[in-house]
């Protein structure tokens, strides 16, 4: 047993004690928390399959991004965890039973059918030596010639992504005061200045009559 | 005793099987839910790399890239239908997310 073996074995029981307490944590902080440790472990597991820049990209962007924006919105809301975790143990026993069936049935049918233990000699690389191959560089080739028209569905996908998060949870104040400022440059001097007609003169108001009451202070 | 394909293949198994029983388990707790989700896209991200190391074939690390991408955009939607749930019913209990029920 190598080194990559001993490496591989530890990174794997790691990845799935981090993934039981993921979904038996009872607080969902923790359940975050021990996401973010799986990740990490998938990516050194990712590291040992010679993925470098998949494994970067997986701390990068699922510890550094989605899973801060779990975190968020974990301690954001506020989950009542004990109507949350109604049933857990009713379900344990089926849940267990099923899972236990899924993972003998699949480890059975894969330990014995994919025996590949070699990696193959040359890896087909266009263009590049063997013994010098960049991953990240392979990865950049293949994206940018043969895969052009779906990394721009890629992006547009990220762009509905983000229009849609925002226009989900954008909430406009009911006492703000802001002005749209579309409105505010559609607008004609007609609709701001009024010009009314008056006489440059007007007649003397009519005199007060003598005998009126007039108040003086003694 | 060396590493072979079916190894890792079979802790993605695993992993897939652990993220089954966390939706089985719980299923009143919506978070918990998308995080059993991202562990089974990871599940399959690593047959995916596995398959693409023991082939010789970098395709495979593409469609993971891809997968990456669309489970990033998955996330962000969720959470945002999430926390506007919350402030809509003020929990997200599932078993009040019925209001379509005819």
């Amino acid at each position: 047993m190598d080194l990559k073996a001993g490496l591989f074995y530890a990174f794997s029981a790691i990845l799935l004690f981090a993934a039981f307490r993921v979904v038996t944590a009872r607080n969902p902080v923790h359940a975050a928390l021990y996401l973010v440790l799986s990740f990490f472990q998938a990516a050194m597991i990712w590291m040992l399959l010679k993925a470098e820049f998949l494994a970067i990209v997986l701390v990068l962007v699922y510890v550094g991004a989605v899973m801060v924006l779990f975190l968020f919105v974990v301690m954001m809301l506020d989950i009542n965890i004990d109507s949350a975790r109604q049933g857990f143990w009713r379900h344990f026993p089926l849940a267990g039973a099923v899972g236990a069936l899924i993972a003998l049935e699949m480890a059975a049918v894969l330990m014995g059918g994919f025996r590949i233990s070699e990696e193959p000699k040359a890896v087909a690389v266009a263009g590049q030596a063997a013994g010098q191959v960049s991953n990240t560089r392979d990865l950049g080739i293949l994206l940018y010639s043969e895969y052009v028209y779906p990394v721009q569905i890629a992006a547009v996908i990220l762009l509905v992504a983000i229009i849609a998060a925002i226009a989900l949870t954008l909430r406009e104040r009911k006492d703000s005061k802001h002005i749209g400022a579309s409105e505010q440059i559609r607008v004609k001097a007609g609709d701001r200045l009024r010009l009314v007609k008056l006489d440059a003169t007007r007649p003397a108001p009519p005199p007060v009559a003598d005998g009126a009451p007039t108040e003086e202070k003694p | 005793m060396t590493l072979t394909l079916g190894h890792f293949l079979s802790l993605g198994a695993m992993l897939f099987a652990l993220s089954v029983i966390g939706i089985f388990l719980n299923r009143k707790n919506l978070i918990i839910l998308l995080m059993a989700i991202e562990l089974m896209l990871l599940a399959v991200n690593m047959n995916f790399v596995a398959f693409s190391y023991y082939l010789g074939d970098m395709h495979g690390q593409i469609f993971v890239f891809f997968i990456l991408t669309v489970a990033a955009a998955e996330s962000a939607i969720g959470l945002a239908i999430l926390v506007q749930l919350f402030r809509n019913k003020s929990n997200i209990n599932v078993d009040e997310l019925n209001t379509l029920k005819g």
